[in-house]
């Protein structure tokens, strides 16, 4: 037994309390008084489901630099999976365990289920997907992974059996402490996948896929696995969703929702695991925060409700971020306790170069290298 | 047969809108290599623009006259609005990563989409009839429209137009040539920023087009309607292959049929008519799989 396996023992009973905690003020009533309305708490829910997507999506683009904007069909192919299992066999298989339908136990051994299901379709869909469309590169992917996305939502919107356009019901299973469970998982695991050998073989290929390729690594191989392990994720979440919601819709998954994953993780930064968990927390809560913006009456055109203008200024916001801070809020750095403990000094080669603008010579490097490949290209 | 030949026309006529819009999308790809995904909003602004005068100066009476100027001043707007992204959104992230620049893109996408929604609210406008509609008999069963003539005839003009500009004016040639290396084009003297402002310029003309003669054809227009239409043409740019001017047009008319007669005949092979929108997807991912310079475009072996 090894000093690290206690540490992540600790860790991950901390974790569990904190949720619990969390859990407990999920109620106006709950945690002696101190719990928030329906209103936050859904928000909340949301936040950590987004958080799912946000780190997921981040495996792809963020540290494998495959640039997929198809999230949302593969968030679909788990929500839909997974919620036509529980409505079809939920039931028979509750009372097959308590004799009873609505307990803890077996809503959540359904809903355990219910996740490997959705996981698994989603990593099927996944691999499908990503075979074919990982030969691509840059923007011709991004478009590829948009059409599959598409094709996904238009496809369930044609099968009868999970209703099809007028929705789907779905029971709802899915509950605060669960849903925290697969967020803090889905942040484990792919932090632990970031930081391991295949971690390094992925970030080799955003770094330069020639390269890696010829140091060993095998990039296909890579890319599809990283595709396949962000779908599953992007499932989990779907199921989460399917079974927190209690209604799923195709209109849910259009892909203006994959775009929002992709605003997420842009603002945040893309590498980043801290990035990607607050670009979740901010694209989730800005547009809910703005309803607050008072009502103003312009002479001429009567009163303005500026709660109408959120996503224009949303969208704003988005285009604001590219110009002036185009690697997002963390850029690819990590926020956490060694952040702040990290030496103040500047460690020595790192002297500034390029007058005020203080570039540090490894990256005026590679800059320059970056601009010329650039240049090649056209 | 008679069916067959309906089909035939009313997939160009939507056939032709997508080509205008596709035309937007190859020639910014051809210069900046970046896909605009706001393009599809532009043409949504422009069928807007076109409802704006066509309401408040015309009050919605119908004559010639009134259908040229809601037009040329329906294209001519988009093209400031054109210029305008391009200065505002795109000039400022060029110098990085490819990645940001279509993130930009998506961006003004979004804005367009929700200033739009906030302005006019989400609820479908109808856009008021500006030439009077018969419909005359070919033969058969086959009918034609005096609408679809008209786009017939408003988009080969647009685009014999387009394709006089690129290749017998001076700033077409400058277009050309920065397409072609635009650092070299800078280095002959060619003012690249005017000549990129001008391309979108030209796209955006050409998008707002597409929407004011859509808007004659399916006359109700809401704030969403370049998201669907805008992701085709751009399909349709891919599949004639991305850069290519013939090509855009090419894969406009052929998504406009493949889109028809999936609608049309689908059922017989067990497509049902909801499977419309997913046509242009699958053709899509086929194009990008198969050849991915597209049906005219010339196959450049990438550098590594």
């Amino acid at each position: 037994m090894n000093n690290t396996w206690i540490k992540s023992l600790i860790g991950g009973v901390i974790m569990f309390g904190l949720l619990y905690v969390v859990s407990l003020m999920m109620s106006k009533a709950g945690l002696f008084g101190f719990g928030i309305d329906d209103y936050s708490s859904r928000l909340l829910h949301f936040i950590i489901i987004n958080i799912i997507l946000a780190t997921s999506l981040n495996l792809i683009n963020g540290y494998t630099g495959q640039f997929s904007i198809g999230h949302a069909g593969f968030m679909a192919i788990g929500a839909y999976a997974s919620a036509y299992f529980t409505v079809t066999y939920g039931t028979a298989i509750e009372t097959a365990i308590s004799g009873e339908t609505g307990g803890l136990l077996s809503t959540s051994i359904v809903l355990l289920i219910a996740v490997a299901i959705g996981a698994l379709a989603a990593a099927i869909a996944g691999l499908i997907v990503g075979i074919p469309s990982l030969r691509l590169k840059g923007d011709y992917l991004a478009i590829a992974t948009l059409g599959f996305a598409e094709i996904i939502r238009i496809v369930i919107l044609n099968i009868d059996a999970v209703g099809g356009a007028t929705g789907y019901q779905v029971p709802g299973y899915a509950n605060f402490l669960w849903i925290g469970f697969f967020a803090v998982a889905t942040v484990v695991i792919i932090h632990n996948i970031v930081r391991s050998d295949m971690g390094r073989a992925l970030i080799s290929i955003r770094e330069d896929e020639l390269a890696a390729e010829a140091m060993g690594v095998n990039t296909t191989r890579y890319k599809v696995i990283s595709f396949v392990i962000s779908s599953a994720f992007a499932g989990v979440a779907g199921v989460l969703f399917a079974h927190y919601n209690k209604f799923l819709s195709t209109n849910d998954f259009q892909f203006i929702k994959s775009f929002e994953v992709i605003i997420m993780i842009v603002i945040g930064g893309m590498g980043s695991m801290t990035g990607a968990i607050l670009g979740a927390i901010i694209v989730t809560l800005l547009p809910e925060l703005l309803r607050q913006l008072p009502d103003i009456t312009v002479p001429g055109l009567g009163v303005v409700k500026f709660a109408d203008l959120r996503l224009v200024i949303f969208a704003l916001i988005l285009i604001l971020t590219m110009i002036f801070r185009p690697q997002g809020l963390f850029g690819n750095r990590e926020f956490g306790l060694s952040w702040i403990m990290r030496p103040r000094t500047a460690p020595e080669g790192t002297e500034a170069v390029g007058g005020v603008e203080g570039v540090p010579i490894a990256e005026d490097i590679k800059a320059k290298h970056l601009a010329s490949e650039e240049d090649e290209k056209k | 047969m008679d069916t067959f030949v309906q089909q035939l026309i009313n997939g160009l006529t939507i056939g032709s809108i997508y080509a205008l819009i596709a035309l937007g999308y190859t020639l910014v790809y051809g210069i900046l290599k970046l896909i605009n995904f706001a393009h599809g909003d532009v043409y949504m602004v422009g069928a807007y623009m076109g409802f704006l005068i066509a309401v408040y100066v015309f009050g919605s009476q119908a004559s010639i006259f009134n259908f040229v100027v809601v037009l040329l001043g329906a294209m001519a707007i988009a093209a400031i609005i054109g210029m305008a992204i391009e200065r505002f959104a795109y000039r400022p992230v060029r110098k990085f990563s490819r990645m940001t620049t279509l993130i930009t893109a998506m961006g003004m996408s979004l804005f367009l989409e929700y200033l739009f929604t906030f302005i006019f609210s989400g609820v479908p406008k109808t856009f008021p009839l500006l030439i009077q509609n018969d419909n005359y008999n070919l033969f058969g069963e086959v009918t034609i429209s005096t609408t679809q003539i008209l786009i017939f005839m408003i988009a080969i003009i647009l685009m014999l137009g387009l394709e006089w500009i690129i290749h017998k004016t001076k700033i077409g040639k400058a277009m050309r040539a920065t397409s072609h290396n635009l650092n070299s084009a800078k280095l002959m003297g060619i003012n690249t920023d005017f000549v990129i402002a001008f391309t979108f310029a030209l796209g955006s003309a050409l998008a707002a087009a597409g929407g004011v003669l859509v808007a004659q054809y399916q006359p109700k227009i809401f704030p969403l309607m370049g998201l669907m239409a805008g992701l085709k043409a751009f399909v349709a740019a891919v599949l004639g292959g991305i850069g290519n001017v013939m090509g855009a047009v090419l894969g406009g008319l052929l998504i406009g049929m493949a889109e028809t007669f999936v609608v049309g005949y689908g059922h017989y092979v067990g497509i049902p008519s909801t499977y419309r929108d997913a046509v242009a997807f699958a053709i899509l991912i086929l194009v990008l799989l198969i050849r991915p310079a597209g049906l005219l475009g010339s196959n450049v072996q990438e550098k590594v």
